[in-house]
C-alpha cells in the first residue's frame, strides 16, 4: 500500500537567543505525515513539540527565534524560509492551525462569524455577504447550535468547548490539506473533549484531512492517532505506527510515560514515576537527552549521540540499548519492565 | 467521622433576582485518614465546595462539623487562626497561588510564624526539613517562585500547607496544571505524606483516572449537587448515575486497540448555567433516559448498596 505524503519535515532545528544563552529548542527533528492520517506528537511541556509546528507555520518570532536548518514540505512544496507574502498563500488555505487556548487565539473585539468570514474573504475572494453565509454554514458543520445567532456573538459569549468548535470551523474554512492541532482539548473537560475529538475524526473523514495532533495525553493519542512521534528534550526519541508505540515500544522514555499514566481498566496498579526533570536545553547533553533519568543508562549514553535504529518497518527509536552490541542484561531489564506494563493494560 | 457536612449551600448573589447555586444542599462525611476524591466538570462547584469547607467562602446555609465541633458560618480572623492549624488547602494553580515577592522560605514559614515568632532558627530548620520532604533541595530556600518549574512550585505549595501539620487538607486540583509525568510525581508525594502523617484529604480533580488512583471513595458533582458517591473502584467500574457513566466513558483509555473497538458514547451539550435553577433533576438536558418524574422532582441522594449513594429516580 503506497501512502502519499501530506507533510514532510526533515532535520528541523530551531534555536532561541535569550539572556541566558542560546536555547536549542528543537534539534534535528524529522517526521512525515501521510495523507488522511493523524500524526500525534507526544511529550512533556518544554520538549519542543509546539515550537516544531510553529516553525512549520512560520510563527516563530525572529529574532529571538531562528530556524537553523531543515525543511518542511507541504505536498512537495517547501514552506520554510518563505517570505510572509508567499507563506500566506499556504497558511490558512492549505495548512491551518488550532490552538490550545481558543479564548486568547481569537480576536475579542470581533464577532466570531466575522473572524471566520475573514479567512474566506482573504483566501477565496468571496464577498463579505457570501463569506458570512459560509461562516454560518461552517459553524453548523462543527455542530454549534443556533449558528446564525452564534455568528453574531463575541468570543466571550462562548464557552470553552464552543469556542474550540468555532476555531475548528475557521481552520477548515478553506478546506486545508493539513490541520495542525496544538493541544486542542487540554483545557477542556473530558465530556467536551470527547465531543471535540469526535468532531475532528468526522471532519478528517469528510475532507480527507491530514492532522498533526500535539498532546501530552496518551488517551487522546490512542483514540486519534495513526502514527506517533515521541519527543523529549527537543528530539524525537521514538516514532512509529500507533500499535508499535503502544504495544512494542523500545525506548525507556516511552515506556516510562505509559507507566506514569493510570490505566482505566486495571483495578490495582502502581504508578511508576520518571524521577527528575528534563535537561537544560541551554547546553543539551552530548549523548542521549534522557540518560540522566533513564534506569538503563550506560556510559555510552552520556557520551555519544544516539543514532536512529530501525525496529521494524516505520518504527524507529533513538536508544543505545538497541545497538546489537548493547549488554543483554540491561535490555532484558527494560523488556521485563515493559512486559509487566503490558500485562496491566491488556 | 473527621468531617461531616450537612445540607451545605453556597449561593452567590448576582442581582436581586439572580442567585448562582454553586453548592446546593450537599451532605457527606469524610472519615479519619480517608481520601475522598471529588470529580465533576468545570463549573460543577467543586472548588467552591472546597473553599466553603475551609472558610474562604461564607456558608449560605448548612453545617460543617470538624471532629464533632461545628465550624462557624463565616470566619473571623480568629477563626482562621484557630482552624488553619488543622485544616489546610493546596491550591490549583501553582503559578498564581504563591506570592511572587516572597522567597520559598518565607512562603513555607508563613503559617508557622503567624503562630509563633520566637524561635526563628527552629522555623528555618523546619522549612529545610519540609523542602527535603517534598523532594526539593534546602538550598532553594532563598529562591523566588519564578525560579521554579510548575511541579516544583506545587511542591512548595504542598510544603506550605503541611508544615503546620494539619489533620485535613483540601487539595484543589493540585495536578491539573502539570505534565503527565510530573502529575505522577506529585500524586506519589501526596500519597507518601498522607500515609506518614495520617492525613485526611479531599482530593478535587477532573481527571477521573488519577482520582481513582489516589482516593478511597469518590464523589461526583454536577451543577452544585452531589449525584453519586461510593468506594472509588466501585464507582469507577460500575457507575450508576447516567452522568457518571458518561463521564467515565468519555475518558480516553491509553490503549489504541480498546479505543478502536469501543465507540465513545457522547453526551450532548454542555453543563448549563447554575443561575436560578429550577426544580427537577439537574442532568435533564443531557440525560439519555429522562422521564416525566425527572422534570418535576429533584432526586435526592439515596442509599443503593453498601456505602453507595446515587441521586437518580431511575435506579
Amino acid at each position: 500500500m503506497s501512502k502519499t505524503l501530506a507533510l514532510e519535515v526533515k532535520n528541523l532545528s530551531v534555536e532561541f537567543d535569550t539572556y541566558g544563552g542560546v536555547v536549542k529548542a528543537v534539534r534535528d527533528v524529522s517526521f512525515q505525515l501521510n495523507k488522511g492520517e493523524t500524526l500525534a506528537i507526544v511529550g512533556e511541556s518544554g520538549c519542543g513539540k509546539s515550537v516544531t509546528v510553529q516553525s512549520i507555520m512560520g510563527l516563530i518570532p525572529t529574532p529571538p527565534g531562528r530556524i537553523t536548518s531543515g525543511s518542511a514540505k507541504l505536498d512537495g512544496e517547501e514552506m520554510l524560509g518563505l517570505p510572509t507574502k508567499l507563506l500566506n498563500q499556504y497558511r490558512g488555505k492549505r495548512i491551518s492551525m488550532i490552538f490550545q487556548d481558543a479564548m486568547s487565539a481569537m480576536n475579542p473585539t470581533m464577532t466570531v462569524g466575522k473572524q471566520i468570514a475573514e479567512t474566506l474573504v482573504v483566501h477565496q475572494n468571496l464577498s463579505r455577504r457570501q463569506a458570512m453565509k459560509e461562516a454560518v454554514d461552517l459553524l453548523a458543520r462543527t455542530k454549534i447550535p443556533e449558528p446564525e445567532q452564534r455568528a453574531k456573538q463575541y468570543p466571550f459569549e462562548f464557552s470553552g468547548g464552543m469556542l474550540q468548535r468555532a476555531m475548528i470551523a475557521m481552520s477548515i474554512a478553506c478546506k486545508p490539506e493539513v490541520l495542525i492541532a496544538d493541544e486542542p482539548t487540554t483545557a477542556l473537560d473530558v465530556t467536551i473533549q470527547a465531543q471535540i475529538l469526535n468532531l475532528l475524526q468526522d471532519l478528517q473523514k469528510e475532507y480527507e484531512l491530514s492532522i498533526v495532533l500535539i498532546t501530552h495525553d496518551l488517551g487522546v493519542v490512542a483514540k486519534m492517532a495513526h502514527q506517533v512521534a515521541v519527543m523529549y528534550a527537543g528530539q524525537i526519541v521514538e516514532m512509529g505506527e500507533i500499535d508499535d508505540i503502544f504495544y512494542h515500544s523500545r525506548h525507556p522514555y516511552t515506556a516510562g510515560l505509559k507507566a506514569a499514566m493510570p490505566s482505566n481498566k486495571a483495578h490495582e496498579q502502581d504508578l511508576k514515576v520518571i524521577e527528575g526533570s528534563p535537561p537544560d536545553l541551554f547546553s543539551p547533553p552530548k549523548g542521549c537527552g534522557f540518560c540522566a533519568r533513564c534506569d538503563y543508562a550506560m556510559s555510552i549514553c552520556e557520551q555519544r549521540p544516539t543514532p536512529k535504529f530501525q525496529i521494524s518497518g516505520d518504527h524507529y527509536a533513538h536508544c543505545w540499548l538497541l545497538h546489537p552490541e548493547a549488554p543483554k542484561s540491561e535490555r532484558q531489564k527494560l523488556d521485563s519492565f515493559m512486559k509487566s506494563e503490558r500485562s496491566d493494560v491488556t | 467521622m473527621l468531617l461531616e457536612v450537612k445540607n451545605l449551600k453556597k449561593y452567590f448573589t448576582i442581582s436581586r433576582h439572580q442567585h448562582l447555586h454553586a453548592v446546593d444542599d450537599l451532605s457527606f462525611s469524610i472519615g479519619e485518614k480517608e481520601v475522598l476524591g471529588l470529580v465533576g466538570e468545570s463549573g460543577s462547584g467543586k472548588t467552591t465546595l472546597g473553599k466553603t469547607l475551609i472558610g474562604i467562602h461564607d456558608k449560605t446555609a448548612g453545617e460543617v462539623f470538624f471532629k464533632g465541633q461545628q465550624l462557624p458560618d463565616s470566619y473571623t480572623k480568629n477563626d482562621f487562626q484557630r482552624q488553619a492549624k488543622d485544616i489546610q488547602i493546596i491550591f490549583q494553580d501553582p503559578y498564581n497561588s504563591l506570592n511572587s515577592r516572597m522567597t520559598a522560605q518565607e512562603i513555607i514559614a508563613e503559617g508557622l510564624l503567624i503562630r509563633d515568632k520566637s524561635n526563628l532558627a527552629e522555623v528555618k530548620d523546619k522549612v529545610a526539613y519540609w523542602l527535603h520532604q517534598v523532594g526539593l533541595s534546602p538550598d532553594y530556600m532563598s529562591r523566588y517562585p519564578h525560579e521554579f518549574s510548575g511541579g516544583q512550585r506545587q511542591r512548595i505549595g504542598i510544603a506550605r500547607a503541611l508544615i503546620v501539620e494539619p489533620k485535613f487538607v483540601v487539595c484543589d486540583e493540585p495536578i491539573s496544571a502539570l505534565d503527565v509525568s510530573v502529575q505522577a510525581q506529585i500524586v506519589q508525594l501526596l500519597d507518601k505524606l498522607k500515609d506518614s502523617m495520617g492525613l485526611t484529604l479531599l482530593f478535587i480533580a477532573h481527571d477521573l483516572s488519577m482520582v481513582r488512583y489516589v482516593s478511597d471513595r469518590m464523589a461526583v458533582m454536577y451543577l452544585g449537587s452531589l449525584i453519586e458517591i461510593g468506594p472509588s473502584n466501585d464507582v469507577y467500574f460500575d457507575p450508576k448515575h447516567p452522568y457518571t457513566k458518561a463521564l467515565i466513558a468519555s475518558n480516553p483509555e491509553p490503549d489504541p486497540k480498546y479505543e478502536r473497538e469501543h465507540e465513545t458514547p457522547l453526551i450532548k451539550g454542555e453543563i448549563p448555567s447554575p443561575i436560578n435553577l429550577k426544580p427537577g433533576c439537574r442532568f435533564i438536558g443531557r440525560c439519555p433516559m429522562v422521564e416525566a418524574r425527572c422534570r418535576e422532582e429533584t432526586p435526592a441522594l439515596r442509599e443503593i448498596g453498601e456505602n453507595r449513594q446515587v441521586a437518580c429516580h431511575l435506579i
